[in-house]
Parts: structure tokens; C-alpha cells; sequence
């Protein structure tokens, strides 16, 4: 019986692949203007299947395909192809496949059933299109095929209805004598013709070969690369020329011989996006959206292992694409879009990976729900979720169960899925990352390696050990070293870098695997810090940013991947083994392993570096300020920002006039103010000098004594009553006075003469200034006012728009972004709903610039993003956006 | 026929490998040993379980290295192990490190006897036989059961 099996094995795989072939043409044929080169191609699969089924003995699959045969025949001589036609098809598709399935589990019997229905539907649906009833009609196309294609098969095609069971056992002869056709093999020759025909991009000349024959070769092929490196490695200290000639030949054929292998391996991405089109049709029709599908990149090539590895998750994707992210037609209709919803993937390579991205135009993903529904499931805490940004929340949607769709349709929407595509997209060394813009939609990348036998690693170095590991997963290398551009920092005993403005967690492998020099000579555990020297890989693994410490950076190297031994499958801190060039035998390093205990004993743990480096960062807010006393003994702060100059003057050259002190600064007068009495007028005494400039305006503060600059934040605990005094806050770790810079402005420009100074005029452009920081308000108002403006300060979101709603129209709004109670996002969100405001110019006002905080606020509708120390920037945004409304205006 | 099969598992036709492990020479048979080669070039796996020395490279091969003394409960032994048999479980290669490597015996059956009530307890549960051999006893070990202590201390 063998040769059966063999036959009907072959029959199974061929007709699955013609089965997926049948889903995607008949999708194509629904939206071909001109199928008749489609219609022939489906006719000629019907054709197939039906001879070969007849042949196999299988009744019920051949009775469906002389029916389908049928449909397909009439509808390419002229009969119209309707929805209802490509229905009934798609049912034949399926049914073929459910009996298929059953045939390949059940050795070769077809099951029980009938498919009278699926046929009537494949009959009426020729019927339709207007030859009157369908019995004649079918009655008619067989009559027309059954001569003119296969007489010899002539019988599975009598009467369509009943016909199954008695064509089969007419037409098919009994098993035992179906070997003897099968040795004679007139079939898989006309089978292989059908193949070429059908298939695009494949060669004309191919065989099969199972996959446990290729996997073999691959394991031996990788091998024989061991042993070339070995010899390399032995070879390197050898003098022997001979030797030497003949490795290199080796060497070269080896590695031949290896892509060679590799590319075997190696199939088309198109082949996991097969079923596609069908289900986007499916989910399409069941919920009535209108989805186009787009693929580009269908043949970009990668190991069959990982095409494997993708394909779930990929439908799983596109899908989730169809159901979730499109909007029914009459919400994209209502939101300006076209009725059509647009599903695109596009696969390309990229740096020895290949890179996959599902992208739709719908509705995007919904930062405050996967947030609100984040809280609710315990994830994470309103202010931890507060204070994340889009991509960490976006990373939520693959936490298991977790589903935000308000409705489960039939599609989709059981909060099974993300985490397992995650989990599957990871396991092969891949990774995803989600992108979102509201209303715009939302772009999937998927990340993964093109093979997974052999990888790009860099090799590091531990105490005496060698580790591997992925080259993909590293963002960026740093050398850290005290005193160097880099250096380890600690908050609160967890080591943290600074890169780029942004404070990374450190991991150091180390600790982590707990090598012994982890620990010091009394068994405590040593912890990186400042004086530490090495190198800290920059990683990124499930939307976590995080450094990993190792002592060396050795090389790059091609490593053959060797699975992890069983008994140690079960460290999360390691994905594989393998051989070194020199025999030795490593571990490669799996960043998500490491992302998981690094986070471990509790994510809480990891949480909390992450919070402390945010904290750090809002202390990075610091700025530099000038210590200074004046009139009292108290320290007295001022940022150095709004100092201009320091000098040092003689009392004895300042001049009274109209009761107001000025001095001779870059031969001009400057208004002189000071705390408290006014100096003893022509003392012959030195005394340093505050020179503030703005606008083409300056003035001079004078102190008592400059103490020292000091870089800290600022915040105001006890305000003060006391004239050109904010309060006291806490500076370099003392108490000082934080000077009230507006009104010493005040001061100077009250009895100031010049020309040059505009008066504030009636019509002058209002600013709303909104910042909870009294010491800001005090900094900022000032600055705008002295820049021509009225500026109209509140202390927080709702204060501002209670002025709005109440009719206030400023020119330009500057709010500060963290805020308690209503942060800035949330305010200019509320300003942009109000109508009359909507074109009014909005700029953020922050400490912290990073892409996501402008992202962020250019999504809440900031016109502008301006740090809170950047005067200047502020001053141009503030000119450009009054001219700009200005010539709106006019 | 229990008794048959039971002695199949045993029994190499072609002999069995010995080696001293902790003080007692134990026996392997042939059938169920790959290779005997040097433990060299280790390398350290950091936080693997117990039993585990580490892992090595034998012609291309990763072997995972197992520490028979502790995975039987002896005592680690005053100096490194040098050599270990290698033997193929589920497509893997393990290396069962012993302190020294012994003859090759053929068996005779007769000279087979139970295992002894007051052997090593340790032992006593993977021992299937005791043989004796010039004037060593030789105990005979299920590799199935000594995969079982590995199974348990390793977890897999």
C-alpha cells in the first residue's frame, strides 16, 4: 500500500497549496475587471481536482470540483461573476479543505456528508445570471466540458445533485488497483504542468525534498563551518603554506556550501500571506466594511523556520487590522476618509533582518482607553500610567487578555492574541513595535531575523567568561569610564546611565548571572557605580530601554545558533549555545530574558529605576543659578539664564537723575536697582553688578557679594511678602531666597526714560501664560511682558479657561505641560474644543524635551514645544505666532 | 519473559564501560554509551542548576556536562573530574563525569548477582546488579535510572 500513500500524500500536499491558490483568485476575480485568464486558472484547479479525486477514489471532493468545474466553465463564456458565485466558491474552497483534513487524519477516507447545499448554492449562482433555471444550465455546462476536456473521467460528471457517491465509485477503481495507474503516473506529470503554470516565481525545474532531509543538512552543513573555524583558529599559528592554500579553498567551499544550504531554505514572505486576502474578504463581508488589501514585498525571502513562526501571527494582525483598526464606512466617511478602508503589508530587508509592517488607515489606537483599561486590570497605576509615554502604553495591547474592543464580533476581540503573537514573534529572536496616530491610523513593525541558525553577535566579556549576543538587539555601544563621556550613576544603589538626555536602568551581567566577582570577598554584592570602566550596550526589548554592563566588547562574529542544552532551557537569561572559532563553547544572551529578570525579583523593582531615572530627569530640570547676598544676610538666588553680564562697578560712577541711579554699561545709561536702601550715592565702592538685558533694554541688579553657582531645580516652598522676593526654596542644600526678577524689572522701568521702550498699548497682544510654578509665572510674565506683550497670567488649566470661556481671546497660549490636576495636554485639548479659539496658537512650555513629549504634544494640538529656560526661544515662537495670526488678520 | 527483558536492559552483548565513581567501580553497558572522552574546555554556565558542571564542545557537538557525584549525593571529589561517558538522551548528548575510567568487561551472567541489601543507599536505587571483577565489585547501573536523578535534580 505504500505506493498509495505515497500517492494520496502527494495529493494532500498538492491540493492544499492549490486550495490556498483557490482562496486568492477568487478574491482577485471579485475585484478583476477582466477575469477570464483568472476563470481559466480556476477552472483548470477544479479540473485537476476533480480528475485526480476521481482517480484517488474520493466521491464527495470530486463531486464538488465538477460542480465548481461547472460554475467556473459558464461563468468564463459569458455569464456575469456576482458575489453570490464567488460565495458559493469560497464554500466549495472550504468544504474541499474540511475534507481534505478529514482524509489526511482518517488514511485516505473521505467523511461522511453531503454537499448538496454547496453544490445547489455553485448552481444557482450560474443560474443567476440570467439563463433561466439552474439545473439546465449546470445540465449545460457539463455537457460542454465533459467531451471537450476528460472523457476518460467523464463519469464523476453525471447528474450534479445526487451525484457524489455513485460517480466515485463508478468512475474510481477499487484502492488495490488504483497502484498500478499510480506507477504508470500519468497524473503527477499533468499535476507538475498545472504547478509551473500556476505558480509564479518558482523555477521550472524542482523537486521536493522533506524538510527533515533539509534540516539534516543544515545541522551538518553547520558543523563542518565548526570545524572550519577550528582549523582556522589552529591554523592561524602554523607557518605551513601548503595548509594554508588548502583552508582557504576549504574555507570558501564551506561557506558556498553553507548559503547554499541556507538558501534552500529560504521561501518567499508570500507564502504566509496566502490566506490573507481570504480572510480580509471574510471579515470584510461579515461586517459589512469596504477593506483593501495592499502587499508589497511578497517576495522578500526568509527561512522557512521563521516564515512558519510568522504566519499566525501575521493573520492574527491583519485581522485584528480589519476588524478593530478600520471604521465601519460611515465613520470614515464622517471623519474625511474614503469609504474604503486600506489594510497595506510590506516586507523588506533591513540590516540582516527583515522587517514586516501591517499598516492601516483606520481608526488608530486609543491611548486613554488602552490606559483606562491598563488601570482597571491592575497593570498599572493612574500615576504610573500618567506619566508614560504613547509607546509604553501601546506596549499594553500585548499583556495576556488584554483587549480594549468594546464590542466582541465575531472576528476578533476576545482578548486572546497580542500576547501570543509577542510571545511567538520573540521566541524567534523578533521583535514588534507599534506606532499610532489617532484617527490615522496605526502601523505594526515587525522585526525579525532572516534565519534562525545563524545569527550576528557580538561577543562581550565578563570576568573570564564570553558571552554572545544578538547584534540586532543593540541600539548603541558606550564606553563608560570616570571622568568620560559616560559614566555609570547611581540612584538609590540601582546603577543608571545618562544617554542623551535620557537616563537609562542598568543592567550589569554580572550581577545578573551572578558571576562570582558579583560579589565582593564578604559575600556583599558589588554594584556598579561611577568609578566602574567598561562598556554598556544600549538594548531595547518589549518597549523597555535599558543598558546591559559587561567589562569587554570583543568583536562581531557569525555564530551557528545551537539550541539551549534541555536541562538548561529553563534560564530565561539565555537563548542558545554556541561554538566559538576556537572550540569553545558560549551562551548567547536573550535580551528579553534579561529585560524579564532584570525586572525580577519584581517589576516593581525595574519600575521603580525607571521612576527614579524619571525623577533624576525632572531633576535634570535643573538649571544653574547665581548665589548671590544682597541687603541681608541670606542667600538670594537667580537663574544665570537672565543674566546677561557680570560686572564689577564703582558706586562712584553711577549717576542720579530724576530719582533713579544709572550707570555707564557698553556706553550706555542702565538703570541701577537694588534691595533694600539705596546705596550711599558716590561711595567710593566696588560692588558686583547683575546686568539683565532684553529687548534692547537693560538693567543692573546690585548685590553685596556673589557666593557661588549652584546647578539645582528650583521650587518655592514658603512664598514671601517681602518686595522682589519669590520665597525661599532649598538650593545646593541650604535655604535662599528666589529673587522676583519682574519686579526689579518693574522697578527699572517705571522711572525709565527710552525711546526705545513701547509703552504697553491698549491694543497689544494678549498672552495667556498658564503655569502652576509661581516661580515661573514670575519668570516668564516679565520676559513677555517686556517683549511688547500683555501677558495675563494663571495659575492653572481650569483658572486659564474659566478666563477663556469667559471671553478672553488671547493671541497665543503658553502653557506649562506638567501641571497637577489638568497637565497642559489636557488643557490644550479642552482649548481646542472651544471653537472660537481654534486657531488660536498654542506652545508647550517644559523642562523636558524628548521626541515623545513633542510627539505627544503635537498630538494634543501644541502649535510649538519650547523649554522653559529657552528665553529667546520663546520670544521668537511668541513673534512668529503673533505675526503669523497677525497676517491672518490682514 | 519479565526476567528476560529485564536482563536485555541490562545487558551489553558487547560488554560493559567501567568507571570509579566515589570509591565503587560501576558499570554501563556498552549499548548505552556513545563515547568516553576528556572533560576540557568547559565552560561555566552562570545560575544552571545543580548537577550541571557546564557545557563543551565535542566535534561540533554542545555536550551538557553532569556532575555524577552530586546528582548520586557523594561528596565533590578533591580535584576536578577529568573524564566522562557520554551518553545520548533524546537527541542530546550528556557527559556523566566519573573520577576514573575503568576495563572493558564482558559480562557473564553467571557471575551476576543481585544487588547487595546494604549498599550505598545511594546507590542501591540505580543499581540493577553487582558483578565481580578481578577483586572489585562492580555495580551495574539503569542508565534509566540514573537519568531519573538527573530528571529530578534538574528538572527537565
Amino acid at each position: 500500500m505504500d505506493g498509495m500513500d505515497d500517492l494520496l500524500s502527494e495529493f494532500i500536499t498538492d491540493t492544499q497549496e492549490t486550495l490556498e491558490q483557490l482562496d486568492i483568485r477568487l478574491v482577485e476575480l471579485e475585484n478583476e475587471a477582466d477575469g477570464t485568464a483568472l476563470l481559466n486558472e480556476l477552472f483548470r484547479m477544479m479540473h485537476t481536482i476533480k480528475g485526480t479525486c476521481g482517480f484517488l477514489g474520493l466521491p464527495r471532493m470530486a463531486g464538488l470540483a465538477h460542480a465548481a468545474e461547472s460554475l467556473m466553465d459558464r461563468l468564463r463564456n459569458g455569464d456575469p461573476v456576482t458575489h453570490d458565485a464567488i460565495d458559493a466558491m469560497l464554500q466549495v474552497a472550504d468544504r474541499l479543505k474540511m475534507i481534505l483534513g478529514h482524509i489526511e487524519t482518517n488514511a485516505g477516507k473521505e467523511p461522511e456528508g453531503s454537499d448538496d447545499t454547496v453544490i445547489a448554492a455553485l448552481n444557482e449562482a450560474g443560474g443567476e445570471g440570467g439563463e433561466g433555471s439552474a439545473a439546465p444550465a449546470a445540465a449545460d455546462g457539463e455537457a460542454q466540458v465533459e467531451p471537450a476536456e476528460a472523457a476518460a473521467e467523464a463519469a464523476p460528471a453525471e447528474p450534479a445533485k445526487p451525484a457524489p457517491a455513485p460517480a466515485g465509485k463508478t468512475s474510481a477503481p477499487p484502492p488495490g488497483m488504483s497502484m498500478k495507474p499510480a506507477n504508470d503516473s500519468p497524473k503527477p506529470a499533468t499535476k507538475a504542468e498545472e504547478k509551473t503554470e500556476s505558480s509564479e516565481g518558482t523555477g521550472d525545474r524542482s523537486i521536493r525534498v522533506s524538510v527533515e532531509t533539509l534540516e539534516h543538512l543544515m545541522t551538518v552543513v553547520s558543523e563542518l563551518v565548526l570545524t572550519r573555524n577550528e582549523l582556522t583558529e589552529i591554523m592561524r599559528n602554523n607557518e605551513n603554506s601548503n595548509h594554508k592554500l588548502a583552508l582557504q579553498r576549504l574555507s570558501t567551499v564551506t561557506g558556498e556550501l553553507q548559503q547554499a544550504v541556507m538558501s534552500t531554505r529560504m521561501q518567499p514572505i508570500g507564502n504566509a500571506w496566502r490566506k490573507l486576502p481570504r480572510i480580509v474578504r471574510d471579515v470584510s463581508s461579515s461586517l459589512g466594511k469596504q477593506i483593501e488589501l495592499e502587499m508589497s514585498g511578497a517576495n522578500t525571502e526568509l527561512d522557512r523556520q521563521v516564515l512558519e513562526s510568522i504566519k499566525d501571527p501575521l493573520v492574527h494582525m491583519v485581522r485584528n487590522a480589519a476588524d478593530h483598526g478600520l471604521e465601519m464606512p460611515d465613520d470614515r466617511v464622517r471623519a474625511g476618509k474614503s469609504e474604503k478602508g486600506k489594510i497595506s503589508l510590506n516586507a523588506y530587508h533591513e540590516g540582516g533582518q527583515i522587517l514586516v509592517e501591517i499598516a492601516d488607515d483606520g481608526r488608530g489606537l486609543d491611548v486613554e482607553r488602552i490606559k483606562t483599561k491598563a488601570i482597571e486590570r491592575g497593570i498599572a497605576t493612574q500615576e504610573d500610567a500618567d506619566r508614560m509615554t504613547n509607546e509604553q502604553i501601546f506596549s499594553f495591547i500585548f499583556e495576556p487578555g488584554f483587549s480594549t474592543a468594546a464590542t466582541v464580533t465575531s472576528v476578533s476581540g476576545r482578548g486572546v492574541g497580542m500576547d501570543v503573537v509577542q510571545s511567538n514573534v520573540e521566541r524567534i529572536g523578533g521583535s514588534i513595535d507599534v506606532q499610532s496616530q489617532q484617527g490615522e491610523g496605526s502601523i505594526f513593525t515587525l522585526k525579525i531575523p532572516l534565519t534562525l541558525a545563524i545569527l550576528r553577535a557580538l561577543i562581550v566579556g565578563v570576568d573570564n567568561e564570553d558571552f554572545a549576543i544578538p547584534q540586532t538587539s543593540v541600539d548603541e555601544l558606550l564606553k563608560v569610564e570616570p571622568g568620560g563621556a559616560h559614566s555609570i550613576q547611581l540612584i538609590k544603589e540601582a546603577p543608571v546611565l545618562r544617554s542623551r538626555d535620557r537616563l537609562l536602568p542598568v543592567v550589569d551581567l554580572r550581577t545578573l548571572l551572578q558571576l562570582p566577582s558579583s560579589v565582593d570577598e564578604n559575600g556583599v554584592p558589588r554594584v556598579a557605580d561611577e568609578s566602574t570602566e567598561g562598556f554598556v550596550m544600549v538594548m531595547r526589548a518589549r518597549g523597555m530601554r535599558f543598558g546591559m554592563l559587561v567589562d569587554r566588547v570583543l568583536r562581531t562574529e557569525e555564530i551557528v545558533v545551537k539550541p539551549m542544552p534541555a536541562a538548561l532551557r529553563g534560564l530565561e537569561n539565555f537563548s542558545g549555545s554556541t561554538i566559538l572559532g576556537d572550540g569553545r563553547v558560549i551562551m548567547i544572551v536573550d535580551p528579553n530574558g534579561v529585560r524579564t529578570a532584570a525586572s525580577s525579583p519584581s517589576e516593581a523593582t525595574m519600575q521603580q529605576v525607571a521612576k527614579q531615572a524619571e525623577d533624576v530627569e525632572v531633576a535634570a530640570n535643573k538649571e544653574l543659578l547665581l548665589m548671590f547676598r544682597a541687603n541681608t544676610p541670606n542667600r538670594k538666588a537667580l537663574p544665570i539664564s537672565l543674566i546677561t553680564r557680570l560686572e564689577d562697578i564703582n558706586l562712584a560712577d553711577a549717576d542720579h537723575s530724576d530719582g533713579q541711579w544709572h550707570i555707564q554699561y557698553n556706553s550706555e545709561l542702565i538703570p541701577l536697582v537694588w534691595f533694600g536702601d539705596p546705596p550711599a550715592p558716590g561711595a567710593n565702592q566696588r560692588k558686583p553688578l547683575l546686568v539683565m538685558s532684553d529687548a534692547g533694554r537693560s538693567m543692573g541688579l546690585l548685590v553685596d557679594e556673589i557666593v557661588d553657582i549652584v546647578e539645582d531645580s528650583v521650587q518655592v516652598q514658603i512664598p514671601s511678602e517681602q518686595p522682589g522676593i519669590l520665597g525661599s526654596a532649598i538650593i545646593g542644600g541650604g535655604a535662599a531666597e528666589v529673587i522676583d526678577v519682574s519686579y526689579f524689572l518693574g522697578l527699572a522701568s517705571a522711572h525709565w526714560f527710552d525711546p526705545q521702550h513701547k509703552p504697553l498699548m491698549p491694543g497689544a497682544d494678549k498672552i495667556l501664560l498658564v503655569d502652576d510654578s509661581i516661580f515661573f509665572r514670575n519668570l516668564v510674565a516679565p520676559v513677555v511682558r517686556s517683549a511688547g506683550y500683555d501677558p495675563v497670567v494663571c495659575a492653572s488649566g481650569a483658572e486659564a479657561l474659566d478666563k477663556l470661556e469667559g471671553g478672553m481671546m488671547p493671541a497665543v497660549i503658553v502653557t506649562d505641560v506638567d501641571m497637577p490636576e489638568m497637565d497642559g495636554f489636557a488643557f490644550a485639548k479642552a482649548v481646542k474644543r472651544i471653537d472660537r479659539l481654534r486657531s488660536v496658537p498654542l506652545l508647550a512650555l517644559t523642562g523636558m524635551i524628548t521626541d515623545d513629549a513633542i510627539g505627544r504634544a503635537r498630538d494634543a494640538g501644541f502649535d510649538d514645544y519650547i523649554s522653559k529656560l529657552d528665553r529667546n526661544g520663546l520670544l521668537q515662537s511668541l513673534r512668529d505666532f503673533t505675526n503669523m495670526s497677525e497676517e491672518i488678520a490682514a | 519473559m519479565s526476567a528476560l527483558a529485564r536482563t536485555s536492559i541490562a545487558d551489553g552483548a558487547d560488554g560493559f564501560v567501567t568507571a570509579k565513581l566515589a570509591g565503587h567501580w560501576f558499570a554501563l553497558p556498552i549499548s548505552a554509551v556513545d563515547e568516553v572522552f576528556l572533560l576540557t574546555r568547559i565552560t561555566d554556565v552562570p545560575r544552571s542548576p545543580p548537577g550541571i558542571i557546564g557545557v563543551l564542545n565535542l566535534r561540533g557537538r554542545i555536550v551538557t556536562a553532569l556532575d555524577t557525584r552530586q546528582i548520586l549525593g557523594f561528596p565533590p571529589a578533591k580535584s576536578q573530574p577529568t573524564m566522562a561517558i557520554g551518553i545520548e538522551r533524546a537527541g542530546e548528548l550528556f557527559g556523566l563525569a566519573v573520577d576514573e575510567m575503568g576495563d572493558v568487561l564482558t559480562s557473564v551472567p553467571s557471575e551476576r548477582e543481585p544487588a547487595p541489601m546494604n549498599l550505598d543507599r545511594r546507590w542501591r536505587d540505580i543499581v540493577i546488579g553487582v558483578q565481580r571483577s578481578d577483586n572489585n565489585l562492580v555495580l551495574i547501573v539503569a542508565v534509566d535510572r540514573l537519568f531519573d536523578g538527573v530528571i529530578s535534580l534538574v528538572g527537565t
